[in-house]
């Protein structure tokens, strides 16, 4: 986005966009948490999780018009939990 | 003498504290997934005990509130005073509404025996105990957070009602509102791992 990130303003269409996708997601994954896919079921779960948050923070928490300060420590923040879920599932599956 | 402040040093304060409330809940997540990876037969016969529509209706109910707040901060910028208050009006509200479900079904596992330290899960192992456990601490500080939230979105209608928040000034109505996506944010997580899994 150009411009200084303070001066953007979302319009309500577009955030009901979003409510609508997040609602859309929401069924998806209750409908496909009632089909028993094995370990699938778990990962499509988290997936959809996954893709419900980026929607929240990149719009509804404006993310996306942030300055590059901000997102970047975002990202930083991600890569030390990932750290941290990483490494102790390392620790438990080699147990 | 004039005053500045400086608005991305707000914001970013905001989201510094955001990343400690993520390290905490993502601690807690880490818990739940160690244990469900060693008691996954429990934890998954846990799951069922849980009412999938009525987290099913919480999580339409939060996603709602975070647009209403996003719409609220919109509102305010395009000058639209009563627009806004109205919103943070329905965002509390949903909140008050996802806490009454919350205290029914709380209601519902506490009068049928499930709560911490009762005979029932003690009888049940020690992995049932563990997934309901998890499931009191994590969704009881999610809901803490909530009533956080709702005061500091009531807060910020206060400030607008005052005049102090504005189409110029709006960066506390701003990090109110983050919070409160946040706690949707969390909310997207917990749905699934306790509601969804088979």
């Amino acid at each position: 986005m150009d411009g200084n990130p303070q001066d953007h303003v979302l319009s309500y269409s577009k955030l009901a966009l979003v409510l609508a996708a997040l609602i859309g997601l929401t069924s998806i994954t209750v409908m496909v948490s009632r089909i028993d896919l094995g370990i699938l079921n778990i990962w499509i779960a988290i997936l959809i999780a996954s893709l419900k948050s980026s929607l929240v923070l990149m719009f509804f928490m404006h993310l996306k018009y942030e300055s590059r300060l901000v997102r970047i420590s975002v990202v930083g923040t991600i890569f030390c939990l990932a750290i941290l879920i990483g490494f102790i599932f390392w620790d438990i599956s080699f147990r | 003498m004039t005053t500045s402040t400086d608005k991305q040093g707000v914001k970013l304060g905001m989201w510094l504290f955001l990343y400690t409330e993520i390290m905490l809940f993502g601690g807690l997540f880490v818990l739940y997934a160690a244990y469900y990876t060693r008691y996954t037969e429990d934890f998954i016969a846990g799951g069922k005990v849980l009412d999938l529509w009525m987290g099913a209706l919480n999580t339409v109910i939060l996603l709602s509130s975070s647009f209403t707040v996003a719409a609220a901060i919109t509102a305010v910028r395009r000058e639209g005073k009563k627009a806004a208050l109205v919103l943070l009006g329905i965002s509390i509200f949903f909140g008050l509404l996802f806490l009454f479900n919350k205290y029914i079904e709380w209601g519902h596992k506490i009068a049928a025996g499930i709560y911490p330290g009762s005979s029932t899960l003690e009888a049940a192992g020690y992995g049932r105990s563990m997934f309901f456990g998890l499931y009191y601490v994590i969704t009881g500080l999610h809901g803490l957070h909530i009533v956080i939230g709702m005061t500091l979105l009531g807060v910020s209608v206060g400030f607008i009602l005052a005049g102090r928040v504005d189409a110029r000034r709006f960066a506390l109505l701003e990090n109110a509102g983050l919070y409160w996506h946040l706690v949707d944010l969390i909310w997207i997580f917990i749905f699934p791992l306790f509601y969804l899994i088979l």
